[in-house]
């Protein structure tokens, strides 16, 4: 039996991957034109307003610039594969080493909002289908609407005044207290393991603490959602013939819910809670510039106000890829769960 | 041979509730199943799985079933709580479906979704389980149940997912089964073998059946009494030997309906329907 | 009325009402508003609210009541933008890759779900960084990314409408090409899309607030929501008002278009 898949799951992921290549070129086709269209002019942007006919020419050859555009895309695409996505206009840095240092910050926020947000998320549409009508159900509505309605940089501006300014129940802007800031190593970039592992006392409380407002923030944006989805999903599935078996067979509502119903929504529920996933780094650009929070979403607004180019497109790219390869592998993995179309 | 009533019921109605008004869907079913192999037959829209299912306590508003008595094995359900239901499913009544593509859970394997009725009701260890759907896979005719067993519903045919669901309800010893329409969904080659199946395996444990069926000559193929339905109404009761013999209006058109060499080119004859009857199917 | 439809009919009720509320509110802003938006008085700036200011003043004294009336207009103005670009490009699309299908289907598909899969907001931040900020810049930056789903929901419409024989009729009568396409096929797919409409606006108010959080609105010193709660952010901490109802505003006006998109959907679905 296996041995008859093999080739159509090859063909799958071949299918699968010629998509990815195919949505990931068209984003640096986009990115590039960005860069192209743009007014400012990135060789004076590098020579300055002071520099020499002579340098400036220097510096347009260098930059492949008045080359047809093909070439000029090819050029693009070949540094950006091998990570090389220009100097940074406003720091000096290569977008490459600035982009490390704070895609970290992004992705330790996005996962812990997404843990809380998944938790909560599914639990309320477990609680809304057990019961449709019920109280969970207008819980699930009104979250939903919330989620869909509130701007996020207004809840997080709220919040830091209502819990920490008035209330101090948590730590501020930022990852951890000025006093922490200098005194910890940064090795992974991960706030939480960094502190933990400096052994400094208060560090890690201080993280958390620093840390849980923006995550509660950043999750409750799409908590309503996949509550809802997540509902609607197990009614569907509750509909069906199997269910009134597994009650004919004298199972209680439970073990239908838990041991029926679930296992064949888990493909709808992991599909939301991915396109969840991609949508949280989105989020995570308006929230950090709330909560002056060091990651990717707060280096590219910065570099918006400083028409920072270079570090504008190569952050942009780089959310895109996470986006795209989210968006893309949702497919595989909603397959991959379902016993029908491994 | 003296039975004992498995199964008895008294002006059993089955309403539906919405919001212009109720409407009585099944009205006052009265009949008792002992063991022994009873069908209950009608058209599309009869009722009669709908029946099959208030039997099993499975129908859910807007839904509801009243009755004057609802007996099983002597114990009255009428006021069953949900866990009383839950116990007696599966192990008192069990119900089996029309179609295994739809009726079987996609995402578990056979073995798993059969043996699931022991896990619920019965404290076995898990080897005991093991042996037991093996034993009841083979008794169903499915003759390789280690492979079956770790399969997965798509895999297998119509006719392996109908023996599947057989042995899913008869692995824990039921005393009596419910059979909607267990055949409808099979082309013409199986469906003799899978009721044949499905009496054997009955008389050998001393079950009744229940048999809800479109198809009268099945029925009277393959049951001792059978109860025919119409509209939500019980309008006939006979002994299988005795349907052709039928004065009733409706079981005497069934009867004359069935296709066969004999009536090859002409005109079947067709229940003659009172006008506001007709009208009422149609709007 | 069952419970369903009642609340269906809510949401429709309150959807609507809010939404006019903020059309009057555009087109009445002289009359409404009780004071000019631009004007600054630096003795009453970041003062709380009182009889005279109602929500309180900003940093430069201006009255956020005033700001905040006035300040439906770009929104709203953006939100009609963004809607005149994504629709007809998105039907467009959609129509004739339903239409004409064999490679000509197969390549707009093939665009639309790449363009779909990229991410919305960062995309139009990058464009808007890059351009300039404007609102015609956000208008095109949000309608670039979200023409997709109008697309798709174009070519299925269309395709039901192929099989049918409705379009054969019509073609069989003389109506062929581009007044096939307008009058009949079309119409077809306006249903669906509404509700599809309704939701993706409110994610555009969201998005455009967020531009104008970060500057690339239409700029100071015209009202603008976002740009009024980035105002406000600086002084958050002592002065929250400020920041509170121009960020509730936009709270306010997405919501609207939420509860019409449920009310649209769930009065959609009644049962006949």
């Amino acid at each position: 039996m296996v041995a008859g898949h093999a080739p159509r799951l090859l063909l799958r992921i071949g299918g699968a991957l010629f998509t990815l290549v195919v949505t990931l070129s068209a984003l640096l086709l986009a990115t590039f034109a960005l860069s192209a269209l743009s007014p400012v002019d990135p060789a004076l942007r590098l020579v300055g307003d002071h520099a020499s006919t002579a340098s400036y020419e220097q510096a347009r050859r260098d930059l492949g610039l008045g080359r047809p555009w093909i070439v000029q895309f090819e050029r693009y695409v070949s540094h950006a594969v091998r990570g090389d996505l220009g100097i940074s206009s406003s720091t000096g840095q290569p977008v490459r080493e600035d982009l490390k240092t704070v895609f970290p910050a992004t992705l330790e926020l996005a996962t812990l909002a997404m843990g809380v947000s998944a938790v909560v998320g599914v639990a309320f549409g477990l609680l809304g289908a057990r019961r449709p009508g019920g109280l969970a159900d207008a819980v699930i509505r009104i979250l939903s609407l919330a989620g869909n309605s509130i701007p996020i940089f207004w809840l997080g501006l709220l919040s830091l005044y209502l819990f920490y300014a008035h209330l101090h129940w948590t730590g501020g802007p930022g990852r951890l207290d000025d006093a922490y800031e200098f005194t910890i190593d940064r090795g992974t970039g991960l706030v939480l393991i960094d502190a933990w592992r400096s052994g400094e006392p208060g560090a890690f409380a201080n993280a958390i603490a620093h840390l849980i407002l923006p995550v509660l923030v950043l999750a409750a944006n799409g908590l309503g959602n996949i509550a809802r989805m997540t509902r609607t999903a197990l009614l569907n599935e509750s509909a069906r013939e199997y269910v009134t078996l597994a009650r004919a067979k004298g199972a209680g509502e439970a073990r239908v819910l838990l041991g029926h119903i679930l296992p064949n929504a888990a493909g709808t529920i992991l599909t939301v809670l991915s396109l969840s996933y991609a949508r949280l780094l989105e989020g995570a650009v308006l929230t950090e510039t709330v909560f002056a929070w060091p990651g990717l979403g707060r280096y590219l607004t910065t570099a918006l106000f400083a028409a920072d180019i270079p570090a504008i497109l190569g952050s942009t790219l780089l959310i895109g890829v996470c986006f795209v390869i989210l968006n893309r592998c949702t497919d595989l993995l909603v397959r991959a769960v379902d016993p029908r179309t491994l | 041979m003296t039975q004992r009533t498995l199964l008895s019921v008294r002006n059993l109605s089955i309403r539906l509730s919405r919001p212009a008004g109720e409407r009585v869907i099944v009205d006052r079913l009265s009949f008792a199943v002992g063991a022994e192999r009873v069908a209950l037959v009608g058209e599309s829209g009869s009722g009669k799985s709908l029946t099959a299912r208030g039997l099993l306590g499975l129908l859910r508003s807007p839904l509801s079933v009243s009755a004057e008595r609802l007996e099983f094995e002597g114990r009255d359900l009428r006021a069953a709580t949900p866990s009383q239901w839950a116990a007696l499913r599966g192990s008192g009544i069990a119900l089996i479906l029309q179609d295994p593509r739809h009726a079987l859970n996609p995402v578990l394997r056979i073995g798993r979704q059969i043996d699931e009725v022991l896990r619920i009701h019965q404290r076995l260890s898990s080897g005991e389980r093991r042996d037991r759907t093996a034993e009841m896979m083979l008794a169903v005719g499915l003759r390789d149940p280690l492979r079956i067993a770790r399969a997965f519903p798509h895999e297998l045919s119509g006719g392996m997912g109908q023996r599947v669901m057989l042995a899913m309800m008869l692995v824990n010893g039921p005393r009596l089964l419910v059979a909607d329409e267990p055949t409808s969904s099979l082309d013409a080659a199986l469906r003799d073998q899978v009721l044949d199946l499905m009496v054997s395996l009955v008389e050998q444990r001393r079950m009744g059946l229940l048999l809800i069926s479109h198809d009268l000559q099945q029925v009277a193929q393959y049951c001792e009494r059978v109860l025919v339905m119409y509209r939500g109404r019980l309008v006939d009761e006979r002994r299988a030997v005795d349907l052709a013999a039928s004065d009733h209006p409706y079981t005497k058109t069934l009867w004359s309906c069935r296709p066969s060499g004999r009536t090859y080119g002409t005109q079947l004859p067709v229940l003659v329907r009172e006008a506001d009857e007709r009208a009422e199917t149609l709007s | 009325m069952s419970r369903a439809r009642l609340i269906a009919s809510t949401d429709l009720l309150l959807g609507a009402g809010l939404l006019g509320l903020a059309l009057c509110a555009a087109v009445a802003a002289p009359w409404l508003a009780p004071f000019d938006p631009l004007i600054q008085d630096m003795g009453q700036r970041l003062s709380p609210p009182t009889s005279t200011h109602l929500l309180g003043t900003d940093g430069l004294g201006r009255d956020i009541l005033s700001r905040l009336i006035y300040g439906t207009r770009p929104t709203l103005g953006l939100v009609a933008l963004v809607m005149i670009l994504t629709v007809p490009i998105g039907l467009t699309i959609g129509i004739l890759a339903g239409y004409c299908g064999g490679w000509i289907e197969r390549v707009f598909m093939g665009i639309t779900d790449v363009v779909m899969a990229f991410p919305t907001l960062v995309l139009a931040l990058a464009f808007v960084g890059v351009m300039g900020p404007g609102l015609v810049n956000s208008a095109v930056a949000l309608a670039l990314t979200g023409w997709p789903a109008y697309a798709r929901l174009a070519r299925t419409e269309t395709l039901q409408m192929r099989r049918s024989d409705y379009l054969a009729a019509a073609e069989m009568q003389g109506i062929v090409g581009v007044r096939l396409l307008w009058g009949q096929v079309m119409p077809a797919c306006v249903p669906s899309m509404r509700i599809r409409l309704a939701l993706d606006l409110a994610a555009i108010i969201l998005a455009a607030a967020g531009l104008s959080f970060l500057g690339l609105g239409i700029g100071p010193p015209t009202a603008e929501w976002g740009a009024m709660v980035a105002d406000g952010s600086k002084v958050i901490f002592d002065q929250w008002w400020v920041a509170a109802s121009p960020g509730a505003a936009i709270l306010v006006l997405s919501l609207a278009f939420n509860l019409l998109a449920d009310g649209l959907r769930d009065a959609g679905n009644r049962s006949p």
